[in-house]
């Protein structure tokens, strides 16, 4: 089987002299959960930005051998690469099938767009399956709970026939059922797809993540597992503050 | 939705076809004098103004505060044409004074399918040039709104700085025939009026038939969620611009037949006063709905004939009350009432059950989520 990977080289996002993300160096495999983490203004956010068109960025951030940086959105969606954002941005006034079929239709002919859906299309029933969501099929988006809200969007990512998920923050706001449900939706998707999830809730990352990359000031501090992660006194420091290092005297506070 | 369902809800609306047919082409000519027929005939016209606002705001939140400019183009083409063949082969109208033979665009649309095909084109390439410079540079909401308010003001200046050439602030005017059919003849007039029905009937047909489809889902997304449109792998810009040229090509279309009916085109039929007429019964009927904008134009250009024959001055204030009132109150159009009503009773009734949790409102107006009901008037279908 091909493996699909997505290969970041000394990207670099500067707004005016400020620069967010410093020379990051990333890859990451399909079939991994890789966990993005960071304090704030790390350059979590503005990394997935860059890679998804929304912020210039220099450097290089390639998928299957395409070079993304420099193209517009739409078409790096086309490439394969999809994201979800902080905020839920589901279509609101659209039903749960709508909002997935919107998805699934960006290679459509023009034709085929100026008529009605007839039957419902299989890579939308099964993302309903995967995420869940197929009793709430003609519910409108907007009336679904917050954590329904966000499995759409990874039901959307799904169909939209995207092979890097770019994830922002998607526990955030939800409760421990919905986290367990995501964290195991995020496994059953990981086998074929590149996952890259942001996030803050150690939790989460614990119980989930398969690898993890710390980012501080724009620069990636350390790279392992969540063990070897937690143990290293460079990540200690810039979550706990200085003192913290070491875990000895941690424990005699 | 099950079979029988769909063959019910089909057969909705062709019976709702069927009823604004009759009463279109049945009841108002038998009813109504010729003289109100050809008032019909008019707002008729305006009509199809609304309905191609309702498809560009109601579906794809572009606020078209500039519409006076496709439908003066229209309107001026038809007349253009209309002047030159009262002239006769070679002629020039009356009202050019001085100099000799016609500027070479009035030449352009001498012929009659000349004339037919830039009503069509001349709009459309202008919406689709304008909309996709627009588009692309990602204005939208009320910028978008000022940019096509100006660009229908500035038109309307043009065409009162060209006096000798398009008749200035008087406008064209005293037309005597309609494709070779004398326009003094009453039973003209009225196939003028049919000819006005058909094709806004048909005009709603395709407002229609593009909501009910998946680029009206897509437009609906694009109106919700432009950046996340553009995520999943789709260009907005294209998908907006569909939806304003159509807007554009349905104003000039009911500006080149408002021509005939009324027998005179002039600037103050296309600046900015005009084109917030045109999106006051679109915003009265329900913006979102199909037939909201199609009604609510008609209500209010009737509302507007008959305050105005008897008090003029009021009719203006009315108007602009009118307006204020619905943005405020009624954003989804008085269609909208009832459930406006129902929610009011059961807030005051006590805390909502998880059935009747709301959709989060957006911002007013533009870019706004429409009405949930919207979408259940287009499966229904009623006409």
């Amino acid at each position: 089987m091909r493996q699909d990977y997505l290969e970041i080289r000394g990207l670099r996002v500067a707004f005016d002299g400020f620069v967010a993300v410093d020379g990051v160096d990333l890859t990451v495999l399909q079939g991994d959960l890789r966990f993005l983490i960071g304090p704030n203004g790390a350059g979590k956010t503005t990394l997935v930005d860059a890679i998804t068109g929304l912020a210039p960025a220099t450097g290089s951030a390639k998928f299957d051998g395409i070079q993304l940086l420099g193209k517009k959105e739409h078409q790096i969606a086309r490439a394969g690469v999809g994201r979800t954002f902080q905020t839920a941005s589901v279509f609101e006034q659209l039903t749960v099938l709508q909002n997935l079929d919107i998805a699934a239709g960006a290679q459509r002919s023009r034709r085929s767009l100026l008529r009605a859906r007839r039957a419902v299309p299989p890579s939308v029933e099964l993302a309903m399956e995967t995420t869940g969501l197929t009793p709430l099929r003609d519910r409108l988006a907007g009336e679904l709970a917050h954590g329904q809200k966000q499995w759409l969007e990874i039901g959307m990512l799904l169909v939209q026939n995207a092979t890097v998920l770019l994830l922002d923050e998607p526990v955030a706001g939800m409760s421990a059922d919905e986290r367990e449900q995501t964290g195991e939706l995020l496994r059953r998707v990981r086998r074929d797809h590149v996952v890259v999830v942001v996030e803050h809730d150690m939790e989460f990352l614990r119980a989930y993540a398969d690898w993890v990359t710390v980012l501080a000031a724009g620069k990636v501090l350390a790279e392992g597992t969540y063990a070897t992660v937690q143990a290293d006194p460079r990540v200690q420091e810039i979550y706990l503050g200085p003192g913290y290092a070491d875990p000895t005297t941690a424990e005699a506070h | 939705m099950t079979t029988a369902n769909r063959w019910r809800g089909r057969a909705g609306v062709l019976g709702g076809y069927a009823m604004a047919l009759a009463l279109l082409f049945g009841v108002a000519p038998l009813v109504l004098t010729d003289f109100r027929l050809r008032l019909l005939a008019q707002f008729l016209c305006v009509a199809m103004v609304a309905v191609g606002i309702g498809l560009a705001w109601g579906s794809g939140g572009m606020l078209t505060l500039g519409q006076g400019l496709f439908f003066g183009l229209g309107a001026y083409i038809m007349a253009i044409y209309l002047q030159l063949s009262d002239a006769g082969p070679g002629g020039r109208p009356a009202f050019m004074v001085t100099g000799s033979g016609v500027p070479w665009w009035w030449e352009l649309f001498r012929s009659p399918v000349a004339a037919v095909l830039g009503i069509v084109a001349v709009p459309g390439l202008l919406a689709l040039l304008l909309g996709l410079g627009v588009f692309r540079r990602r204005v939208k909401g009320a910028y978008f709104a000022i940019l096509s308010q100006a660009s229908a003001a500035a038109f309307a200046l043009l065409l009162i700085s060209q006096r000798s050439t398009i008749g200035g602030s008087n406008g064209l005017s005293s037309f005597r025939s309609f494709f070779g059919f004398a326009l003094r003849d009453p039973v003209n007039r009225r196939m003028l009026y049919f000819i006005a029905a058909g094709v806004l009937v048909a005009m709603v047909a395709i407002v229609h038939q593009l909501r009910r489809s998946r680029y009206g889902e897509l437009l609906t997304a694009v109106r919700d969620g432009e950046e996340r449109v553009r995520f999943l792998g789709y260009d907005p810009a294209l998908v907006k611009v569909l939806a304003y040229g159509v807007a554009a090509v349905f104003a000039a279309i009911g500006g080149a037949l408002f021509v005939p009916i009324v027998g005179i085109i002039s600037p103050n039929n296309v600046g900015v006063v005009p084109s917030i007429g045109f999106l006051i019964g679109v915003a009265l009927g329900g913006r979102a709905t199909l037939l909201g904008p199609v009604l609510g134009s008609l209500a209010v250009s009737y509302a507007g004939s008959t305050l105005s024959e008897n008090f003029e001055s009021v009719w203006i204030y009315l108007q602009g009350l009118l307006f204020i009132l619905v943005v405020a109150f009624l954003p989804a159009g008085v269609g909208s009432l009832p459930g406006v009503i129902r929610r009011w009773a059961s807030a005051r009734s006590g805390p909502r059950g998880p059935d009747t949790a709301q959709v989060p409102e957006g911002p007013p107006m533009v870019d706004d989520p429409g009405p949930a009901a919207g979408a259940a008037v287009v499966r229904t279908g009623g006409v």
